[in-house]
């Protein structure tokens, strides 16, 4: 790490298409820039892997994975330098980045941050899916990526939303098979999504959308209106149950069970660096405020992509640019004027992405059922504890997932809160007769990353500089 | 279960599985090294001793934490796996020390 500059005007955090371009627009117009990401190569979750994937036929993964080739080319051309492997555990008031990378920890400061942390999966809590076997759909396809690794054996995908369909076109294009789809989409999404259809047909997704959903229908046996969902088996999934509406109780044997109900910001560095955020009903997730460049309520402190808001991986790249061109103006490389003059082009492009993108979000909604789960499905991983547990301590007066802590430990694990806050919400909210909004989140702490005793012994800073970013 | 695709490049690494030999591709994480390997539990759980095995595969669950090269939890998803790695599959110990 010793190449690094002892400062930077601006620090990006995340390496997606939002990172990537925020970084090279910024660096090419003469900020010193730092990205840095966790991941060990460029790519973000889209286009993870892409400089070094091991799977050789292009047609696998398909051209909307390949375009990431075009970010990470002039990236490496715009004299921005690049910390791979670096985790980020804070941001301070101060724009001090605490960051670990090979088992060490540093403190970087920068003039400017943009955090492109992106998104996460949905929790999606169904009985079993804690058992191994039982994984996102996002992180099989993290291993078709990254490994060319593909579930064998009887494979079944259940959920909704895009990348379900994606990833089951991906392991069709790479021979794998798959047994089943059961779509839980709920049908009644279909009446709130439908004046919302003229706008996506417009958009650039519906062709290549419906091209991609028939040829996996063509193929695969889709079972639709899925609900009452569990995963069984003894010591690893070996069958997943369901109905079909209100029908009979049905089974299907699975060494893997693949889940996906869309993805949600990944806001765990943006809440512990205090950028306020709000309930979005659409999406049913938490997302910080930002207004048109990214800015949250936090100076200096910027969010692109999909981390500030599921826009997409197109949506991601413009945001991108955009708040790359605010922090350009923020430091005074350029005038408003400037700013708002060569943002034009960003922010039409922007506006195209995003078009259709609430039909998405009304149609695969997940539905109640698997947003607000029964008593004996487990809803935080880390401290196992269950939805009629917290249903349980709503009764003893919990009104919000910061009190469910100290009664229950959830979200105390090492998750922090990650794969059962939104959960936590929706049930807490559901219990209550009140809205997510009024229910609240976490409030998190820095570090958000797991920080050893040792690594933070190697911090070279004074100590009341560590101080400041582990307390502000 | 998973299967590698047959035209997947990279470089063969030979590492050990709790004591036993096993290999991997250059560019796998740990966890994926583990679940090309037929292992698709890497830990049981402190609370009720549940076996676990990875689950988002990006850093999140931390459902994949094993024990690499003598030290204890690990995220096996955010290390890549290297040449000689002993990884162990761990019991109930959770906490990542701080
Ligand atoms: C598992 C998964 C797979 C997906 N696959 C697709 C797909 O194939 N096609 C598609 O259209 N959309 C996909 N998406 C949706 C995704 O959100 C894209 O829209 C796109 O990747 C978003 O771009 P981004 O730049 O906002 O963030 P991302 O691409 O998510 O990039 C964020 C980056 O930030 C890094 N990061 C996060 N927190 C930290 C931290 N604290 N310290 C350091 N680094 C950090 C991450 O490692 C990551 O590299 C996927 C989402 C997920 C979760
Ligand atoms: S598999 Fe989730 S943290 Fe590694």
């Amino acid at each position: 790490m010793t190449d690094l500059k002892p400062r930077y005007d601006l620090a990006v955090i995340g390496a997606g298409p939002a990172g990537l371009a925020a970084a090279t627009l910024a660096a090419t117009r003469g900020l010193s820039t730092v990205l840095l990401d966790e991941q060990a190569a460029p790519g973000g979750q889209i286009y993870r892997a892409i400089t070094r994937s091991p799977v050789r036929n292009p047609n696998v993964l398909g051209t909307d994975y390949w375009h990431g080739a075009d970010l990470v080319g002039p990236f490496r051309d715009s004299g921005a330098d690049y910390l791979p492997g670096a985790a980020v555990w804070s941001v301070s008031r101060t724009l001090d980045i605490g960051l670990s990378r090979d088992g060490a920890a540093r403190i970087l400061p920068a003039r400017h941050v943009i955090l492109a942390t992106g998104a996460l999966e949905r929790p999606f809590p169904v009985p079993g899916w804690t058992l191994p076997g039982v994984m996102g759909a996002g992180a099989a396809q993290i291993l078709l990526k990254t490994s060319g690794l593909v579930a064998s054996g009887n494979v079944v995908m259940a959920g909704s939303g895009p990348l379900l369909w994606l990833l089951a076109w991906q392991y069709l294009r790479a021979g794998a098979r798959i047994d089943a789809i059961l779509d839980t989409t709920p049908r009644e999404n279909w009446r709130q999504a439908m004046p919302l259809l003229p706008a996506f047909a417009r958009s650039g997704y519906v062709g290549k959308g419906l091209k991609l959903l028939l040829e996996v229908r063509r193929k695969v046996k889709v079972i639709g209106n899925v609900s009452a969902l569990r995963a069984e088996g003894d010591g690893r999934v070996q069958s997943v149950v369901y109905r079909q509406g209100n029908g009979a109780e049905q089974r299907l044997p699975a060494d893997t069970l693949l889940l996906h109900h869309g993805v949600i910001p990944n806001i765990n560095l943006a809440n512990a660096t205090g950028c306020a955020q709000s309930w979005d009903e659409a999406q049913r997730c938490w997302v910080p405020d930002v207004d048109g460049w990214g800015a949250t309520s936090v100076e200096g402190v910027a969010i692109a992509g999909d981390g500030a808001g599921i826009g997409g991986a197109l949506a991601a790249e413009h945001r991108g640019r955009l708040t790359a061109l605010d922090a350009l103006h923020r430091l005074g490389a350029i005038d408003r004027a400037t700013r708002d003059r060569d943002a034009a082009p960003h922010r039409e492009a922007l506006d195209r992405a995003l078009r259709g993108r609430d039909f998405l979000d009304a149609l695969y909604r997940p539905g109640k059922d698997f947003r607000v789960p029964a008593d004996d499905t487990i809803v935080c991983r880390c401290e196992e504890v269950t939805a009629g547990q917290v249903r349980d301590a709503v009764k003893l007066g919990v009104s919000g997932p910061n009190q469910t802590k100290s009664f229950l430990r959830c979200g105390m694990g090492p998750c922090q809160g990650r794969l059962c806050g939104p959960t936590v919400v929706e049930v807490i909210a559901d219990a209550r007769g009140v809205s997510p909004a009024e229910v609240g989140y976490y409030r998190l702490r820095p570090p958000v990353k797991p920080i050893t005793l040792a690594e933070l012994a190697s911090l070279p800073k004074a100590e009341d500089e560590v101080a400041a970013v582990m307390h502000h | 279960m998973f299967q590698r695709l047959p035209d997947a490049g990279g470089e063969r690494v030979s590492f050990t599985i709790d004591g036993q030999p096993a290999e991997a591709l250059s560019g796998d994480s740990v966890a994926a090294a583990l679940i090309a390997n037929g292992v698709g539990a890497c830990r049981t759980t402190p609370v009720s001793g549940a076996p676990r095995g990875p689950y988002c595969m990006m850093g999140v669950c931390f459902d994949c934490l094993v024990t690499i090269d003598g030290t204890g939890n690990q995220q096996g998803c955010q290390i890549r796996v290297h040449p000689g790695m002993r990884v162990e599959t761990q019991n109930g110990k959770r906490e990542i020390e701080r």
